[in-house]
């Protein structure tokens, strides 16, 4: 397992929102959820390779921004046509106002 | 169960139904010998790859069988015997039914013009745009007739590959049906810039095919000439077995709001039907949308299951051509006032209200998805009959989230 890797300031995120974070020629999207949990998931639909970042995020859910494929981001799994493959999800841990991700 | 057409909406109807938790027999019978496939690729990506283009599958036959979904492809239904509720197919045999959904979709308009060639083509299925894509390379002429979605996204797919590429739009600008001037200029400019020529404001009064390449005489005299002259001139829905079996029709076949036409055992949904829609006091409408196939699909198969589930959802629509991405939620012509946001990168939104200051439509424009997120929430504003602040709509600063929660 890779360390942990800092993406962002927490402050970076609106709860219950979504950002991009790429790192190593690979892109990931880190949630804040409303309850202010953070979370992260690749960063890319799995029908089409649609940033997931210029989403939606509703509560638990991420919606892609092209066809409307939903997931829940935080246990990465695919809600909803077209979407049937899920998306993989990383630890996340806040430390002194930062997130950090663990990307296996 | 049976299932008329195996396109996005009657595919979806049949895994609804099992996801519904219904367990008797599924049959979805396809025209085509294809796997049920997603067609929003044919005019875009399925043009431009440089590999050889394959169908994007909705499902594969592991998981057709997975949810015991019998595909009957290459076959249609001739007739519908409604007395005793059986089809008869194209193969000569009868499937009888339970409840019957008609998702036959729609077909390509055709020109009222005698003698077009293998050089004037259409799209609307994977095997279209194999036909076409043959002819798209540098330097060919490609003459696309009708400006709408379909003509231009394949004015683009084949000017990304060098094509030199003619539109002609009859009305006076492009995309004149269901998209607001503003943003059909962003478009126009777009295509400008590619180096696309587009006439509009000339109709088609020929077109000859002298064995090498297809003269397109306009009704101003002007004579273009191609390698290939694509038609997008729109969309009919697809009837003929409603209308012999004596189904009621009013723009496709009609249905109320739960997607059931005129006999009770019969559903029908997605391009060929129209239907009330409750945002819009119950204004009769017929789609021809992705997305709206999907949903009507879902909501046939809950409906044939006996769930009596109204249609809801706000209408909405997008489309690809260059780096630009174009979404409309609702039908903008409800609209009686226009509130302007712009973005970063060029983007904005309009949003149309009425006078009264209820959100009924919402249309964007700009690079990428960069509408996406407002044009999702103004969905939503939509659909709750909101009637948002205009300041707030206009200014960029406030986020639409804040708008839906009020």
């Amino acid at each position: 397992m890779s360390d942990w890797v800092e993406a962002c300031a927490a402050d970076d995120i609106d709860e219950e929102d979504v950002m991009r974070f790429d790192h190593a020629g690979r892109t990931f999207a880190i949630y804040r959820s409303p309850q202010d949990e953070f979370f992260a998931t690749d960063g890319l639909c799995t029908h089409e390779q649609i940033h997931l970042s210029q989403g939606l995020v509703m509560g638990d859910i991420i919606e892609c921004p092209k066809h409307n494929g939903r997931f829940n981001y935080k246990t990465g799994a695919a809600r909803g046509a077209p979407v049937c493959v899920s998306l993989k999800t990383y630890p996340v841990k806040v430390d002194a106002g930062k997130v950090f991700v663990q990307l296996g | 169960m049976v299932i008329i057409g195996a396109g996005e909406c009657g595919t979806r109807a049949a895994f609804a139904l099992r996801e519904a938790g219904y367990d008797g027999t599924v049959t979805l019978v396809g025209a085509e010998a294809h796997l049920p496939y997603e067609r929003p690729p044919l005019s875009k990506e399925s043009m431009v790859d440089p590999e050889a283009p394959s169908i994007k599958a909705i499902a594969d036959a592991a998981r057709l069988a997975e949810h015991h979904i019998d595909l009957l492809g290459s076959t249609s239904a001739t007739s519908i015997d409604r007395a005793n509720c059986s089809i008869r197919l194209t193969n000569g045999s009868d499937l009888d039914y339970d409840k019957l959904l008609i998702a036959t979709g729609s077909l390509p308009r055709k020109l009222p013009l005698q003698g077009l060639g293998l050089r004037c083509l259409d799209l609307r299925t994977f095997d279209d745009a194999l036909a076409i894509r043959a002819h798209l390379h540098a330097g060919s002429h490609i003459a696309v007739v009708g400006g709408g979605f379909i003509g231009l996204e394949l004015a683009a797919s084949a000017r990304n590959l060098g094509a030199l590429v003619t539109v002609i739009e009859a009305q006076p600008r492009i995309l004149m049906r269901g998209v607001p001037a503003e943003i059909a200029q962003v478009v126009h400019e777009a295509h400008d810039a590619e180096g696309v020529d587009i006439i509009c404001g000339d109709g088609i009064a020929s077109i000859e095919d002298d064995g090498a390449s297809v003269h397109i005489t306009l009704s101003s005299g002007q004579v273009v000439a191609a390698d290939l002259a694509i038609i997008g001139i729109g969309a009919l829905p697809v009837t003929a077995l409603a209308e012999t079996s004596g189904l009621a029709l009013n723009n496709g076949i009609a249905v109320d709001a739960r997607l059931r036409t005129s006999d009770p055992h019969i559903f029908a949904a997605g391009d060929c039907c129209s239907f009330p829609l409750a945002i819009y006091g119950d204004r009769r409408v017929r789609l021809e949308s992705w997305r709206s196939a999907q949903e009507h699909g879902v909501l046939a198969a809950r409906n044939m299951l006996g769930a009596e589930e109204a249609h809801a959802a706000v209408p909405w629509f997008w489309s690809d051509q260059y780096g630009l991405t174009l979404q409309i939620a609702g039908l903008p012509d409800e609209g009686e006032l226009t509130v302007r946001r712009d973005l970063d990168d060029g983007a904005f939104i309009l949003f149309h209200l009425k006078n009264d200051g209820r959100l009924v439509a919402a249309s964007g424009i700009g690079p990428g998805n960069a509408v996406a997120r407002d044009i999702r929430l103004a969905e939503m504003l939509i659909g709750k009959s909101a009637r948002p602040d205009a300041v707030a709509l206009a200014s960029p600063s406030t986020k639409l989230k804040s708008l839906l929660a009020a």
